[in-house]
């Protein structure tokens, strides 16, 4: 059994398990922090972003300055902005059989697996993983879409090129491989090879390997993954969570057993907690509007949006704030808001059981209701004529490079009395807002991650006690700028095996057994015996049949019985298999005494006995026969004389057990 | 031999008051637990007392499923649980979970409230009996405890009603509750996957109905409503508030739309709103169609239809009102039949199925004359039509949900008895499996024959498996010889020497050594070597090889040659071999039992 790690982005990987025959692909995360090298793409023309500098090396040799602009000393390439994608050279991706994603965020790289590489195999994923991530990737190709750049810088990427330029430009590694984003036909294609599960649905995959998604608490229809045959079970943990915001909370108890437990998706922010940061946003928010400012929150559409707005929603009345509008502004926005609601099954407790009363789980249906919280698909139509300041607005995308929390950084962004807060914990917001630089606005960092830190993460895997744990190499050391910390690392016995981007790992597995069924008729054939109190030993002599990777023993060729009579398809009669006879294995010893009286009995009366270093030797005189007796042998000489021969063997097999 | 029962306590050759027992792998599961519409005495409910004589029912049942919120399957759960005492788990889907309890509710009142009825559930009742709900997700695969399983699938009848696949190791039933194998404007089809259960119980209510296409029906219907209301008549719909009402609402709602009629559409209130609102929150639950397009537009938030009030009944002029219940039995849609009766411009539109004993049963087999309560009669002059808009699988989708389950016997219940005859004899006939209809209180047992499931060493099965041939074969058939070790609970299939290791025995050789003398002039060697060639000659096909040391070998048995003392021309032949070790190849197909080898 082997994994092949294609991404080395701890929360959003692409690792692909090679279990069984089966060649299955385990997430497919796209690696966005690319887009932060990148020129922002404003909505509406912007003055200040089209007069910045080219950039020129400081010798003067290295003219890039259609290429490269200089902000605030920082370089940024100004062109689409292009996603590092998973590892394509690693293995052939046509061979991926099956594909298991875990969560929303974890998918948006798959146009680029299953449309470019041959890729025929299926796409598993939850109802509302699918339904959120095809409104996350359609607000992606809508954000680049919108305003198309007919530049595609790649002279930078040149090797000899991009050595000299200033960081971080200089160490982005694989700038070669990283591709502009998918177009909608991509999308739609990608996610038709789809098929839906619910969580603790059983999936056969060729007979050989059952998969099956469990909850995982992070978001709506986020799953762990369970890869498992009769005797081996590889748990895929990814994206997790222990808070009790709106998803169904965590199954733990599955993840048993394991023996290898694959970890990844852990908190980003292990220091930061969730609740206080949450806390923070509500009060820096509610400041900022009694100051008469404005404030701008970057966020995904879906997700810890919603927590944000519930939040909101008990906090506008105590905070005063029953008169500020909130805007909500994604081409998916409605969708979004629309969807959350629909996903009962996949809610938390207590959202479940207002489904039955009946009402909207998510209290943002009285928000929009009482006209508190508006959404609208862009700044462009009704907004700009109902747009009131000030005011809170919830737009994307997080790294401030595209969509239209561009048109609002380069609006706000010179009055002090405005804020943006962040609470995606996805991208650093000092390089997010590097190309806006010199900034008057109030930036907060409040970021909210809510799955697994590493307390929540050792506390788990002492219950579900996996043999192996294998995770991202990140999760080994503490982080860079803490090195002191080490309880910001994993600390396991044995230690686990840390992966990177391209690694491939030999899992430690031994398998032993396969599954296989003795039909009826044959089961009910068998002579069992009792060999030691409580053991039975029967021999079996069958046919056995191997289809779709399921065995089957029987008792003699009855397949063609099992063909559907329905179908008319003549068959040969196969060719019977070249049978090699079974040697039947004899255990046990003969006991002298015993066998003399037998031989008695059967009229073999003139026998002498002689003691050996081993055993006996017996010597048939009338017969002229000699029998060798010893612990773990017999030895019968006897010339021709068949029919004596024949008694004489089965007189001996009468004192051993035949297997 | 392993045997399963099913027992029905109601919907046996009968509809109403679903409730069938099962044991599989010894465990009790009750599915369904309904009550009758056409009753009001004891026997509305099943009779529990079938089970156990005294006390309460949770150590005999491991679980209860119900498969939708309609009252005939699961009207008597309060009793069930509250009054007659169970505590187990029962199962159920999301929309049947939150739907429920308010048909109960709904129910309890008419009985209790306007009927004056004692000794029956309290809505106290109702709620702690939906405590010990647990809720079913479609496809997920459910541990009862460590051996039952249960599994849901789609089954398109109402909102959330589902069909369940009942696993207890390697033998299992399906339950279709009531399904409909026709996408309708609001609902899905049915499906399943070929499981292949031992026993698919399968409802049968429209037996030997093939409908015609739903597209003439629906026409028919829009075709009546309208020259109904175009001669100025009311037109009646009696529907139960969940279910056919949401449908014909879609579907007279477009109509209004695309032919910009104006007559008021109502619809009987309380319930519906309320209704309509859990097909907005379980759209996940409806057709591709509706989930597809729910964003833009929300097939259940209804422009023509307004909610009725009790006056509206008297206004002059053409409408159309939608009313509960839907057998007329009872409640509102009883009250505004009974005002409009008289009338021969009006007419009543029946879209379901009536169980015996209801005005809806009696009209529709063309009483004219009914006696009401109180001795006066009630003649009926206006039109009364039917309509089948009740989503059950008709004959065709019954015979289709088999060739898509495959189940190795069947069973029918929920439908009439002359009418299951019918079917039953078609099933026998088409999939030549048996094919049973009890009757309430009748037990039907079949055996199953379930393979037993061992762990094959992978050195066996691996080492079996190459023996195919040189390129191995997956789909050939090979012979395979091991031992079975039967310890505790394990089953392991191991090689023999596996066997003997693991078991810590010794092997026993039994050698067998036979002296043949000839005469030969050549030296030992050369003997040998001739002997080598003969046999070569001889035996054709098998293994034949002169060793270095002086042995030739046929297969396993050893020759070797040596001269008498006393003559040189004397040669001794020894030929020995190990007990029934010698290959053969087997042309004949037969089982390679042990009799072969031990010639």
């Amino acid at each position: 059994m082997k994994l092949y790690c294609l991404s080395g982005h701890p929360t959003l990987p692409c690792n692909v398990l090679k279990f069984k025959s089966t060649t299955i692909m385990l997430d497919c995360g796209l690696d966005t922090t690319s887009v932060l090298n990148f020129l922002p793409l404003p909505l509406v023309h912007s003055p200040r972003l089209s007069k910045l500098p080219g950039w020129v090396s400081k010798d003067g040799t290295l003219n890039l300055e259609k290429e490269l602009k200089e902000c605030a000393g920082r370089v940024f390439v100004d062109s689409q902005p292009e996603f590092c994608l998973p590892e394509k050279e690693l293995l052939d991706l046509s061979t991926i059989d099956v594909i298991l994603i875990s969560n929303y965020h974890c998918m948006m790289a798959l146009p680029y697996i299953t449309e470019h590489t041959g890729f025929t195999g299926t796409v598993y994923a939850t109802e509302p993983t699918l339904q959120i991530g095809r409104l996350l990737m359609e607000e992606l190709v809508n954000f680049m879409e919108r305003v198309p750049k007919a530049q595609s810088a790649t002279c930078w990427k040149n090797k000899e090129i991009q050595r000299m330029l200033p960081g971080p430009l200089k160490d982005a590694v694989e700038v070669w491989t990283w591709k502009r984003c998918y177009s909608m036909q991509e999308v739609n294609s990608a996610l038709s090879k789809v098929q839906l599960v619910g969580y603790s649905q059983k999936v056969e995959l060729f007979g050989a390997v059952q998969v099956s998604p469990l909850s995982s608490g992070y978001s709506l229809g986020s799953s762990n993954w369970i890869i498992q045959s009769h005797y081996e079970k590889v748990s895929y943990v990814s994206g997790s969570s222990l808070l009790t915001t709106h998803p169904q909370p965590m199954d733990q108890s599955s993840l048993k057993n394991s023996d290898v437990l694959i970890l990844t998706g852990l908190t980003q922010m292990p220091t930061a907690n969730p609740d206080g940061m949450l806390g923070e946003f509500c009060s820096n928010l509610a400041m900022t509007i009694r100051a008469g400012g404005n404030v701008l929150v970057p966020c995904y559409s879906s997700g810890v949006i919603y927590d944000l707005l519930e939040c909101l929603y008990q906090f506008i009345e105590s905070a005063n704030l029953g008169t500020t509008p909130f805007y909500f502004i994604s081409p998916v926005a409605n969708s979004s808001l629309e969807f959350s609601q629909i996903f009962a099954e996949w809610l938390c407790h207590n959202k479940q059981s207002k489904v039955y009363l009946p009402e909207p789980p998510f209290p943002h249906a009285e928000l929009i209701q009482t006209n508190k919280l508006k959404h609208y698909p862009s700044i462009h139509g009704d907004f700009s004529s109902e747009f009131r300041q000030p005011c809170v607005v919830f737009t994307g995308h997080p790294s401030l490079r595209f969509g239209d929390v561009v048109h609002f950084m380069e609006l706000w962004g010179k009055s002090s009395l405005n804020t943006i807060i962040f609470t995606e914990p996805d991208f650093s917001y000092l390089d997010a807002l590097a190309p806006y630089q010199p900034l008057a606005m109030k930036c907060v960092y409040c970021p909210i991650d809510t799955r697994l830190n590493f307390h929540q993460v050792s506390k788990l895997l002492k219950e579900v006690q996996p043999l192996h744990v294998v995770c991202p190499e990140q999760y080994t050391q503490p982080p860079l700028t803490q090195s002191h910390r080490s309880d910001l690392m994993l600390e396991l016995q044995p230690p686990p095996m840390p992966y990177r981007r391209c690694s491939v790992l030999n899992l430690p597995f031994r398998r032993c057994y396969e599954r296989v069924y003795i039909l009826p008729e044959l089961a009910n054939s068998l002579v069992p015996s009792e060999i030691k109190p409580g053991v039975s030993l029967a021999t079996v002599s069958a046919v056995l049949h191997s289809k779709d990777n399921k065995h089957t023993l029987q008792t003699s060729m009855v397949f063609p019985l099992l063909l559907p009579p329905s179908k008319k398809r003549k068959r040969v009669m196969e060719e019977p298999p070249v049978v090699l006879a079974p040697k039947p294995l004899l255990s046990g010893a003969v006991p002298l005494d015993a066998f003399l009286a037998t031989l008695q009995k059967h009229g073999i009366t003139e026998v002498k006995v002689e003691e050996t270093a081993d055993g006996h030797i017996l010597h048939l005189q009338a017969e002229d026969t000699l029998i060798q007796l010893e612990e773990d042998g017999t030895h019968i000489v006897c010339d021709n004389n068949e029919p004596l021969r024949t008694t004489l063997r089965d007189l001996v097999l009468r004192f051993l057990q035949k297997l | 031999m392993p045997e399963i029962k099913v027992t029905p306590l109601g919907a046996g050759q009968d509809v109403g008051r679903s409730c069938i027992l099962v044991s599989i792998g010894g465990k009790n599961i009750m599915l369904d637990c309904g009550m009758h519409m056409g009753f009001n005495d004891d026997r509305r409910f099943p009779d529990f007392s079938y089970i156990t004589q005294n006390g309460r029912l949770t150590e005999f049942l491991d679980c209860v499923i119900i498969s939708h919120f309609h009252l005939d399957h699961c009207g008597a759960l309060p009793f069930m649980s509250e009054m007659v005492g169970y505590d187990g788990p029962i199962y159920m889907t999301h929309p049947t979970k939150a739907i429920c309890p308010i048909l109960l509710e709904d129910f309890r009142k008419i009985t209790v409230d306007k009927k004056g009825e004692t000794n029956f559930f309290t809505s106290q009742m109702i709620k702690d009996c939906m405590k010990k709900v647990v809720p079913l997700n479609l496809h997920q695969t459910v541990q009862v405890d460590d051996e039952l399983e249960i599994k849901a699938y789609y089954a398109g009848h109402v909102l959330g009603a589902a069909m369940v696949h009942i696993k207890v190791g390697s033998e299992s039933v399906v339950y279709t509750g009531d399904y409909n194998m026709t996408p309708d404007r609001h609902l899905g089809a049915a499906w399943i996957d070929k499981c292949r259960p031992d026993m698919l119980i399968s409802e049968s209510t429209y037996a030997t109905t093939i409908r015609d296409s739903k597209r003439c029906r629906e026409r028919d219907f829009l075709k009546k409503v309208h020259e109904s209301i175009e001669r100025g008549g009311k037109v009646l719909i009696p529907v139960f508030a969940l279910g056919r009402a949401q449908e014909l609402c879609i579907l007279l709602e477009t109509f209004w739309e695309r032919m910009n009629l104006k007559a008021p559409i109502y619809f009987s209130t309380g319930l519906t709103e309320k209704a309509n609102h859990y097909y907005k929150l379980f759209i996940t639950w409806t057709n591709q169609k509706i989930r597809k397009t729910f964003v833009q537009r929300n097939m259940f938030e209804f422009k023509h239809i307004k909610p009725f009030d009790r006056s509206y009944a008297d206004n002059p002029g053409p409408m159309v009102v939608f009313a509960t219940p839907g057998m007329l039995h009872a409640g509102q849609s009883l009250q505004i039949f009974k005002k409009w009766a008289g009338n021969e411009k009006n007419m009543v539109i029946m879209p379901g199925y009536c169980v015996q004993g209801t005005i809806g049963h009696k009209i529709l087999n063309g009483q004219r004359k009914l006696e009401m309560e109180g001795r006066a009669t009630l003649d009926v002059k206006l039109q009364v039509e039917y309509m089948s808009f009740s989503a059950h699988a008709d004959a065709k989708g019954i015979m289709q949900l088999i060739r898509m389950a495959e189940p190795r016997n069947m069973l029918l219940v929920h439908g009439e008895a002359a009418k299951m005859e019918f079917l039953k004899g078609k099933i026998e006939q088409e999939f030549s499996i048996d094919c049973y209809m009890p009757a309430n209180g009748e037990t039907t047992t079949v055996t199953t024959n379930p393979s037993v499931p061992v762990d094959i060493s992978l050195n066996l099965l691996k080492r079996e498996m190459a023996l195919g041939g040189p390129l191995p074969d997956p789909k050939k058939p090979r012979a395979m010889h091991g031992t079975l070790i039967m310890k505790e609970n394990s089953l392991k299939l191991v090689s023999s020497e596996q066997a003997l290791k693991e078991l810590g025995l010794n092997e026993h050789q039994l050698r067998f050594t036979c002296r043949v003398q000839l005469q030969d002039p050549h030296s030992d060697n050369d003997t040998l070597h001739r002997i080598y060639t003969h046999l070569k000659s001889v035996l054709k096909g098998y293994t034949i090889q002169h060793l270095p040391d002086g042995t030739v070998m046929v297969e396993s048995i050893v020759i070797k040659v040596s001269s008498s003392a006393e003559d040189a021309n004397t040669k001794v032949l020894l030929l020995s071999w190990i007990y029934e070790s010698v290959y053969r190849s087997l042309r004949v197909w037969q089982p390679p039992t042990l009799d072969i080898f031990l010639r």
